[in-house]
């Protein structure tokens, strides 16, 4: 008789599904890759075959090129993996395509998060919690210090400091995949109509996000205007643009960056952001443990960032819990 | 509270210098009496709550949340105040925030047991940035990178009067400033501070760089290596303040009684003894100053051990007249005159050096190593004194710091800006010949001197270098060779190697330098003058 949850095997470079000889999210080429959500320290390319979301194959057919090895799974989908192991994509509330992957084995139930959030996002439907044996969550914001303010109150910040310098225009630094047109759809569902522009490295992202149905409204490449067109105007551009070069085609550019980690000044202070906008795609400290219990596993994993202060948590609630060493994941993919 | 603590969110996150003062004038012509002092007080550090410390902050939070959560929470973010402002528990009632003086008046307060039940009710009527704004206050430590003068900057282009004359006024009073407010704001007379022992602001010196001088219209003076200090007597009363405009009276009592006509001094403060200038000179070293610094009461052996004594460089305002306009010869003249009415134990006159040209100067001050002074100053003949730095009046000309090539031991996180940075090092010297074994024994600790990109690299040096890991600090394996620079060595008993530097920074990063070839203990022995 084997121990329980052998089957299911954390290394360091990802999560090893040992009867279907299969990876989650591996950080380097497999035969069989289940990839839960198209941000590049989970989606890498080079795989045999890769199970994901339709929305999560175009992505990474947009970064790699090819579409070879792809294996379309639907969320509520489920699909027989060899070794007797059933996989089903639950959605992950994180960005376009971002799914949790259910796995069931000799009558166990293991949930691997990947990202995830549980505040309503626009452009991907919520999260949807999933009861299980083991429970393999994410901690990128795992100290109980941050607490992600409502959305509603990071886009009144913008908007009122947009209105009060009319002949500025507000740079916001986004994360290209995910956090760009969140923060696009959130500022249309905020009233504002004006087109918004981008910086050319988002550009690709976001018509993607639009073949898939995601209203963003009237975007515009910085590239093809004048500074003066941009004025009192909205601009989104990658984090690594802020304070570099790029912006100085921008007219009197306030710099913003869209982060969770802006709930902490000196964060802010670090890149030099003038307006922070404490605004995440992954789960706070709240949600993460609200979530931990609502799924109520017998045994949590927890990876991917801040592990210790969720494993002091889980202790102090009597919950088991476990933190994985995987490798690869990096902290700022927020 | 709302505004102030919306203010000092908007500082946090300014850069501009410009804009930092827009900001805080627009803050100042808004704000009503007497809500707008306190709050200029408190950007600069002028409030004190005995009650409030940081250890009170983390007490109060040990009994809000676990100690380990508190511990790798306060890691993270850096700052103790703003960790605490982040972890409090979110009351369900809505904010009710109290103003400014509220605050103030409800801190004044608070004793040490109060403070752990009264603190927790004003922290419940804010939301995160009033209870950070709030928790700066009562530390005292508000870090928006606003110095005195910069508020004062602000103050005086809120209501359009002369910086100089803010400067002056401010120190004559206490917060709220009201007799300031009511000057600036409504067209009231000044206040009168003639008959008050003010602090006046200090003139002060650039460096000289490389710079050459003609000596036909500067005069040389040494620069002793003490404290730079400002002694007042007016209305019965004398002062004496720091650079800063700090009121260290108390720490040198014997000064205060001896100075009996109305008079604002200049001078550098020392304590006795033969280190500095020799028997002549008759100063201690820095050292030995240190003793008496920063202590609160001062013991009879330690008055009869180190008795003080200040060196005249300036006078600024003499028997009701202000001198300042006049030019140094004049003032020297002046100050030259009265030290016949001092006490000859308690206050000299800092001499002239007296050279035949630049480069004999430049001569003299090599020699001045050896006489533990930090350098020369040159002051323009014909200058008046005017507050702050003015280009061309007075140079400073420091002499060339001492080099040792040490290892780096131990990496610091930094505080603030640098709080995810590896910035603060502790480096070490070896005790012997390091290929018989020799160990490394901390010599000193330095977090400035590089740049932002050596920053970065250094912080991955020690990341990837590491080999034990305390708290905040790492230590690293013995593969990085910094050439320190730093201004003088003393002994030392509380330090294990037996010496202390003063000022070390870190002059260059030896990527290139094999550990082995860094300086023995003996090297940095032989530079101790005491
Ligand atoms: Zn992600
Ligand atoms: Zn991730």
């Amino acid at each position: 008789m084997l121990a329980p949850f052998s089957w299911i095997r954390p290394e360091p470079w990802g999560i090893h599904v040992v009867p279907a000889d299969c990876w989650i999210d591996p950080a380097r080429a497999v035969d069989r890759a289940l990839v839960t959500h198209g941000h590049a320290d989970h989606a890498r390319g080079g795989h045999g075959q890769t199970f994901a979301t339709p929305e999560t194959l175009a992505i990474m057919e947009l970064r790699y090129q090819t579409r070879e090895g792809a294996v379309p799974v639907a969320y509520g989908e489920t699909v027989d993996l060899p070794g007797d192991v059933k996989a089903t994509y639950v959605p992950a509330g994180h960005v376009l395509g971002s799914a949790q992957i259910l796995l069931e084995h000799a009558g166990e139930r293991v949930v691997v998060t990947g990202d995830y959030k549980r505040r309503p996002d626009p452009t991907c439907p919520p999260f949807e919690v999933t009861p299980c044996d083991v429970f393999i969550t994410e901690a990128t914001f795992g100290l109980p210090v941050f607490t992600h303010p409502p959305i509603a109150q990071e886009m009144a910040k913008l908007l009122d400091r947009l209105a009060a310098y009319p002949d500025a225009c507000v740079q916001v630094g986004a994360y290209a995949l995910g956090k760009a047109q969140r923060v696009i759809a959130e500022l249309r569902a905020a009233g504002h109509v004006d087109p918004i522009y981008l910086h050319g490295a988002l550009e690709k992202m976001c018509r993607l996000y639009q073949d898939f149905g995601v209203e963003l409204g009237e975007l515009r490449l910085v590239a093809d205007h004048d500074k003066d067109d941009m004025r009192g105007a909205i601009v989104l551009c990658p984090p690594s643009a802020l304070n570099d070069r790029w912006s100085r085609r921008l007219p009197d550019p306030i710099t913003a960056m869209a982060s969770g980690w802006m709930r902490v000044r000196q964060r802010a202070r670090q890149r030099n952001v003038e307006l922070p906008l404490v605004i995440s795609d992954h789960a706070d400290w709240g949600e993460l443990t609200r979530t931990i219990e609502e799924v109520g596993a017998q045994e949590n994993w927890i990876t991917h960032g801040r592990e210790e202060a969720l494993l002091r948590w889980c202790q102090l609630y009597q919950k088991r819990a476990r933190a994985l060493a995987l490798v690869g994941y990096e902290d700022e993919d927020d | 509270m709302e505004e102030f603590a919306a203010l000092i969110d908007a500082l946090v996150f300014t850069r501009s210098r410009n804009e930092k003062l827009r900001l805080i004038a627009e803050y100042l012509r808004q704000t009503p009496d007497p809500d707008r002092g306190w709050a200029l007080a408190a950007l600069t550090d002028g409030l004190d709550f005995p009650a409030v410390k940081s250890s009170t902050i983390r007490k109060l939070m040990q009994e809000r949340i676990d100690p380990l959560l508190w511990t790798l929470s306060r890691d993270f973010v850096g700052d103790t105040a703003e960790t605490a402002s982040l972890l409090w528990p979110q009351p369900d009632a809505p904010p009710t925030p109290p103003s400014v003086s509220e605050t103030v008046a409800a801190l004044s307060a608070m004793n040490r047991a109060s403070v752990m039940s009264e603190l927790p009710q004003l922290l419940d009527r804010l939301d995160p940035s009033g209870r950070y704004a709030l928790l700066k206050l009562a530390t005292g430590a508000m870090r928006v990178g606003i110095s005195a003068r910069l508020a004062k900057t602000a103050f005086a282009q809120a209501f359009a009067v002369p910086v100089e004359e803010v400067e002056e006024y401010w120190h004559g009073l206490a917060p709220p400033y009201e007799p300031l407010f009511a000057w600036a704001a409504k067209g009231e007379p000044p206040p009168d501070i003639a008959s008050l022992p003010t602090f006046r602001p200090f003139m002060l010196a650039h460096p000289l760089e490389d710079s050459v001088v003609d000596l036909a219209d500067y005069v040389a003076e040494w620069k002793w290596d003490g404290i730079r200090v400002q002694i007042v007597h007016a209305g019965d009363e004398t002062k004496i303040f720091s650079r800063g405009g700090d009121d260290i009276s108390a720490t040198f009592p014997e000064l205060l009684d001896v100075l009996d006509f109305p008079a604002v001094l200049d001078g550098e403060l020392l304590v006795r003894g033969s280190h500095q200038g020799g028997e002549q000179g008759g100063a201690a070293s820095f050292n030995a100053l240190q003793q008496r610094l920063g202590r609160k009461t001062v013991s009879k052996a330690m008055l009869a051990e180190s008795p003080a004594f200040i060196r005249l460089y300036d006078v600024l305002l003499l028997d009701g007249d202000d001198l300042r306009e006049r030019r140094w010869t004049e003032r020297r003249d002046q100050l030259e005159k009265l030290i016949a009415r001092l006490p000859a134990e308690r206050f000299d006159l800092s001499q002239i050096v007296e050279a035949r040209d630049f480069d004999h100067l430049a001569q003299i001050r090599e020699g001045a190593r050896d006489d533990a002074i930090e350098g020369l100053m040159l002051k323009r003949r014909d200058s008046p004194y005017v507050a702050g730095r003015k280009t061309g009046l007075w140079y400073k000309w420091k002499r060339d710091p001492l080099l040792v090539d040490c290892v780096l031991m131990y990496a610091q996180r930094g505080s603030g800006k640098r709080s995810s940075f590896y910035s603060d090092y502790t480096f070490g010297c070896w005790d012997g010949d390091p290929e018989q074994g020799a160990e490394l024994l901390p010599v000193g600790k330095a977090y400035s001197g590089f740049t932002d990109a050596e920053l970065k690299k250094l912080d991955r040096h020690v990341r990837s270098n590491t080999v034990n890991r305390f708290g905040p600090v790492r230590e690293t394996t013995r593969s990085l060779v910094f050439e320190v620079a730093f201004d003088s060595v003393h002994s030392s008993k509380r330090h294990k190697s037996g010496l202390a530097m003063r000022f070390p920074r870190i002059h260059r990063i030896r990527w290139d330098k094999p550990v082995e070839e860094a300086d023995r203990l003996s090297a940095l022995k032989a530079l101790i003058r005491d």
